[in-house]
């Protein structure tokens, strides 16, 4: 049974392209990938991501679990900080990756769609220490206001000034009426905001977002512009880039892996996966000529396969291919000729960092 | 709903073929490049080729997909679409027309004739 997300009336009203996804009926597009996509890098769109999980960790010992669940130091957080974490299995392999935000008497984790089931068996099954564990996902709906006047659109929902919200901060308030926990995160490479409400509020958020917008000529955003986005400025998609059998590592999130911290599940792993040395890295890398990379393309180098695309689109910014996946090592190194292979053969070159550089995102 | 055109035949590959004495003109439905959106590379066959129905003879890349382009009748490719080459959201514009990918000098003028016609292609995508 397909679930609705409380926006999906204005999805059919603003004649939205309904596909499944992840369990829902979400629009992939509305006037199309290319110009949703210019939006949201020049102006405002609005992105429904009510099919994010939320999870809800309360009791006093909840931090010591928290930490005990995910790879980042969640005991660093202050209060209304969120931060970017992984989950590992044992053997270091990534159950999920997942916003950890620090909030009044409870810690939210907000989780990927397809994985909201799981992640909860799962954080069920671990369960340590004095918490209570809740799946409140159903209860929660949520935007996304990303782009370079993202800001300029929320302010007016506020009488005080967003600028207190630093990235990657959130704050419990009400706008308007209506009570949110808005933070400055996002998955597109700019400025923006998340906005959770209850589920009752939907429409009114939906509504007063646009009609502030109106005059940005903000628009409504689907999945296909939202995975671009975030494929220009590298961030990973789980279920393609990273699953279970990747580890944090080797996918270049050891940023977000703090091995000094206490135990966590899959400490181990990674400590003896690092000590043997990391035999292929997560790479990105631009077409040199005609060509897109898409998933299962192989990759090769020196006449041999070194790797297999994960991740691979058109760049609407660069307009040409881009691709991820993982290459063994040396071959990941910048600057590296690799030749991509599917319906066609292409050469491609290695780069660093993201694709796109240029975004607003601070 | 998608555009159905009469006086040119289709493929079961949502293709569609004009044929015009021994010339056939061949591109893709609107069924298929609204399926497709956002068309940005394309690849037919090069002048000089020759292909066979039913045979994949090129790509069409969108942001999201990419498909093979199957050729509708048999032949020597005598002319390409440059203009859809450079530019091909041409297609996502005007599939039927400013569109067109490549011509075909057919070996047989009669096979087109075994093609699907728009009634019948109508239904083909009615069961998508």
């Amino acid at each position: 049974m397909l679930k609705k997300t409380p926006f999906y009336e204005f999805h059919l009203k603003n004649k939205g392209k309904i596909v499944e996804f992840a369990g829902f009926y979400m629009p992939v597009q509305f006037q199309g990938i290319m110009p949703e996509h210019q939006t949201v890098r020049t102006s405002v769109g609005v992105f429904d991501v009510s099919h994010m999980g939320e999870i809800e960790i309360r009791g006093s010992d909840r931090w010591k679990f928290v930490n005990y669940l995910t790879t980042n130091d969640a005991s660093k957080l202050e209060l209304n900080q969120v931060q970017y974490s992984t989950m590992l299995y044992e053997d270091g392999g990534i159950v999920d990756d997942l916003l950890v935000y620090n909030l009044n008497e409870r810690i939210l984790l907000v989780v990927n769609a397809a994985n909201t089931e799981k992640d909860y068996q799962w954080i069920v099954k671990n369960r340590k220490f004095d918490v209570e564990i809740m799946n409140v996902s159903d209860t929660i709906g949520q935007l996304a206001v990303q782009g370079p006047q993202a800001q300029a659109v929320m302010q007016k929902l506020f009488d005080w000034d967003l600028e207190e919200v630093q990235f990657y901060w959130a704050v419990e308030t009400k706008m308007k009426d209506v009570p949110v926990l808005l933070s400055r995160t996002g998955y597109t490479g700019e400025d923006g905001f998340e906005i959770y409400v209850d589920r009752a509020h939907a429409d009114d958020t939906w509504n007063m977002i646009f009609d502030a917008g109106s005059e940005f000529d903000i628009q409504p955003i689907g999945l296909g512009a939202r995975d671009t986005l975030r494929f220009e400025v590298r961030y990973r998609l789980y279920g393609q880039d990273i699953d279970k059998t990747t580890n944090p590592l080797e996918a270049g999130l050891g940023w977000a892996v703090k091995l000094d911290k206490d135990e966590f599940i899959g400490k181990q792993s990674l400590m003896e996966i690092k000590e043997k040395g990391i035999t292929r890295r997560f790479a990105g890398f631009v077409a040199l000529e005609k060509g897109i990379p898409r998933p299962h393309y192989e990759i090769h180098a020196d006449g041999k396969n070194v790797g297999s695309v994960t991740s691979g689109t058109f760049s609407p910014s660069l307009k040409k291919g881009i691709g991820m996946g993982y290459v063994a090592v040396p071959y990941n190194k910048v600057g590296t000729r690799l030749t991509v292979k599917g319906n066609s053969s292409f050469d491609a070159e290695v780069i660093k960092g993201p694709f796109y550089k240029k975004g607003s995102r601070r | 709903m998608a555009n159905i055109i009469d006086g040119v035949k289709y493929t079961k590959e949502h293709e569609w073929v004009k044929v015009d004495g021994d010339t056939a003109t061949e591109g893709i439905t609107d069924y298929a490049q609204s399926e497709l959106s956002d068309i940005v590379m394309v690849e037919p066959p090069a002048v000089g080729k020759k292909v066979k129905a039913g045979e994949a003879v090129g790509t069409i890349e969108a942001v999201k997909a990419v498909t093979d382009l199957f050729a509708g009748v048999s032949g020597e490719v005598v002319e390409v679409n440059d203009k859809v080459v450079a530019d091909p959201s041409i297609i996502n514009k005007d599939p039927y027309g400013e569109g067109w990918l490549y011509k075909v000098k057919m070996d047989d003028p009669k096979e087109a004739d075994g093609l699907l016609g728009a009634e019948q292609y109508k239904e083909l995508i009615e069961k998508h």
